[in-house]
């Protein structure tokens, strides 16, 4: 079954293209880095209290969630979002397991709820006071596909957009040598049922069983600078869409599920029509 | 929504394997929680322990998922012929045709805790954890992916306690979308130091058997189960009726002081199954007997539902399963449509004083048409579950 939603919404965040439009520039070739060079961004959204210890993982999940929404210029205590990582926050995840190896009795309350893989949803439910479910989900090599067909699947069957949020962390410790992951990565997309004034894309997509199944691989400029991060299955899509052009891509929901993708560049302007 | 048919349901807890070990330990009110003696330095508390995991082996194809929470996911397939049940609908259907949408708290990072136990000289992981599958939170999904032999949608939620209920609204939503014909869902969570020393930090552990609801109430008992259901657009039922999502944007660890999200869960089950709430039959809470939880789990119920539900919580049987509460207590709430017996809250003695006339200590046994079922998480994570002895028209 083919269905249609539209982008209306995008963000990118990592320490050398800290914004949508660093990494779209990019992609089509111009690589600015940035002027001032952050580990990782504020999370503004949280108490001031709260900010410097959120673990990486919420702190860019909330930068690029908040951005997209501004693009697609909705309130994003009203839209549903589906939160996808690889690995969860593995410097967590080392920190509990470290501690548990040593000395169990002194496990943080902190660090044991940060470890939960929705803290980022949490978190950003929490600080733009969003009572719409989300969900946080994983699915090892194949997260960012499987989500965005949840989300999508979402947009077309509740006939609503929804807010899609894609991150990965650097792996540390001991853990890293299995859970592998580099830099710091986040993307969010806004996708909805129908075109709007901000509608940067259409994308029409189905998806078939394919036992030869071989994704379309990402060749842009920001391949070298992100492949190490275990959210890359991101970059395919996210050049296709700064590219700007009509394009079709493939990507692996699961060894032998492909997603289709027909993306046509969209300037928001159908909607004017009478 | 269209309602969908649950053609096959299974569970395996502490208190036991398969819906008839489980059903005939909430008729006779037996627990499973047993004195806790899990890990070196085992904290004074109770737990729901799997008899046989340890000594659970793999099939040798499988033998790269092997893993606490793994073991305990294939023994839960042997129970009540699921395993067969789920080929049966791989033929009939196609392998690509049914999707996988599997809930966890913490898969399997037991095997990460264990590995950086034993870590050799040089800081590395003992060379039989050197298997990055189990490092990661989709071990649980790529492993029932494997073992039942599918090759369509594939996706781990991990939502902490809501994590197995919300898989039964993504599969509902796949289908509609026309992405699967059918939906394999469940979920499994294993005992693990994160959990057990994580509560402890947070000081939600109960040194005695849990006794949810009740004045005296002294936090969670942890426990582990699996369980799965295959859900299809016709068969005999039960049916999956509804189901309700919401967020508590309040607290990551702390329920809305009002229920709220618990509130619009409830109401957007209601709604989709076209129900009103007079028409609740039996309701198992989520009332994992911590001072929070069941203080405002207990309000909204006595504001929402008529005092003649009965409403229970079943976690003195089984502990808290954590992401595998969702589907275990959907399990229960199947087995109360099927059979009539209408579990009581075990180990509680004196109700707390918000407690409406809904929440009961002792079994029923009647013949119900429609029943519910509250799983509330960690990050204000919330989902309610409607399931309905028939079709309605």
């Amino acid at each position: 079954m083919r269905q249609r939603i539209f982008v209306d919404g995008i963000a990118f965040w990592s320490p050398q293209l800290p914004s949508w439009e660093h990494a779209r520039a990019a992609c089509n070739g111009d690589y600015r880095p940035p002027t001032t060079a952050a580990a990782r961004p504020t999370p503004t959204l949280l108490a001031p209290t709260e900010r410097r210890r959120a673990p990486d993982s919420v702190a860019v999940a909330l930068e690029v969630a908040a951005r997209a929404c501004e693009q697609a210029e909705l309130d994003p205590a009203t839209l549903c979002s589906v939160f996808a990582s690889t690995h969860g926050d593995l410097a967590v995840t080392d920190s509990v397991c470290e501690t548990l190896a040593k000395t169990p009795l002194l496990t943080s309350p902190t660090k044991f709820h940060n470890s939960v893989h929705n803290a980022a949803a949490g978190y950003w439910t929490i600080g733009v006071q969003c009572l719409r479910p989300y969900t946080a989900v994983s699915a090892w090599h194949y997260t960012f596909a499987a989500a965005l067909l949840e989300a999508a699947t979402q947009a077309v069957v509740q006939q609503e957009p929804i807010l899609y949020v894609a991150y990965d962390i650097a792996a540390r410790g001991p853990l890293g040598t299995m859970a592998q992951s580099a830099g710091l990565l986040g993307t969010a997309l806004v996708l909805a049922p129908g075109p709007s004034n901000t509608t940067i894309a259409q994308l029409d997509w189905f998806t078939r069983h394919n036992a030869a199944l071989t994704a379309t691989a990402s060749d842009s400029p920001l391949t070298p600078i992100l492949a190490g991060n275990a959210m890359h299955g991101c970059l395919p899509l996210l050049e296709a869409l700064a590219a700007g052009s009509h394009r079709n891509l493939s990507l692996a929901v699961s060894a032998q599920l492909e997603l289709a993708l027909e993306l046509r560049p969209h300037n928001g302007e159908n909607t004017q029509t009478p | 929504m269209t309602p969908l048919a649950v053609t096959a349901w299974t569970a395996t807890s502490a208190a036991g394997a398969g819906r008839s070990e489980l059903l005939a330990a909430l008729r006779e009110r037996r627990s499973g929680l047993s004195i806790n003696d899990f890990g070196a330095t085992p904290l004074p508390t109770w737990i729901g322990r799997v008899a046989g995991v340890e000594t659970q082996t793999l099939p040798e194809a499988l033998l790269p998922w092997d893993c606490r929470n793994n073991r305990l996911a294939w023994l839960g397939l042997q129970a009540d012929g699921f395993l067969q049940r789920a080929a049966a609908a791989r033929e009939r259907y196609g392998a690509d045709r049914i999707a996988l949408v599997v809930g966890t708290s913490t898969s399997s990072i037991g095997a990460s805790e264990e590995a950086y136990a034993r870590l050799d000289a040089n800081g590395h992981f003992p060379a039989d954890l050197q298997r990055p599958v189990v490092h990661t939170q989709h071990s649980l999904g790529d492993f029932l992916q494997h073992a039942l032999g599918l090759s369509g949608y594939a996706l781990t939620v991990a939502t902490a306690c809501s994590s197995s209920a919300k898989v039964f609204a993504q599969a509902e939503r796949l289908i509609a979308a026309g992405i699967a014909d059918a939906a394999i869902v469940g979920g499994v969570d294993s005992l693990c130091g994160s959990v057990l020393f994580g509560f402890n930090s947070l000081e939600l552990i109960s040194a005695d058997p849990c006794r949810p609801f009740d004045a005296a109430r002294r936090g969670i008992n942890i426990g582990e189960a699996a369980g799965f259901a295959l859900l299809e657009k016709s068969g005999s039922g039960p049916w999956l009726l509804g189901y309700g999502e919401s967020s508590d944007a309040h607290h990551m660890s702390s329920p809305h002081p009002d229920g709220l999200g618990a509130r619009l869960a409830i109401e957007a089950a209601l709604e989709r199954a076209e129900l009103p709430a007079a028409a609740v039959d039996y309701i198992n809470l989520h009332g994992t007997a911590s001072q929070k939880n069941d203080e405002i789990e207990a309000r909204v119920v006595a504001d929402i539902f008529e005092p003649a539900v009965h409403a229970s919580s079943t976690k003195g049987w089984t502990g808290h399963t954590l992401g595998a509460a969702g589907i275990l207590e959907a399990v229960i709430t199947l087995l109360a449509v099927e059979s009539g017996v209408l579990p009581g809250t075990l180990n509680s003695q004196a109700l707390d004083a918000n407690c409406g006339p809904q929440i009961r200590l002792e079994n029923a046994a009647r013949p119900i048409e429609v029943a519910l079922s509250h799983s509330f998480g960690f990050g204000g994570s919330n989902c309610v579950l409607a399931f309905g002895n028939s079709r309605p028209h």
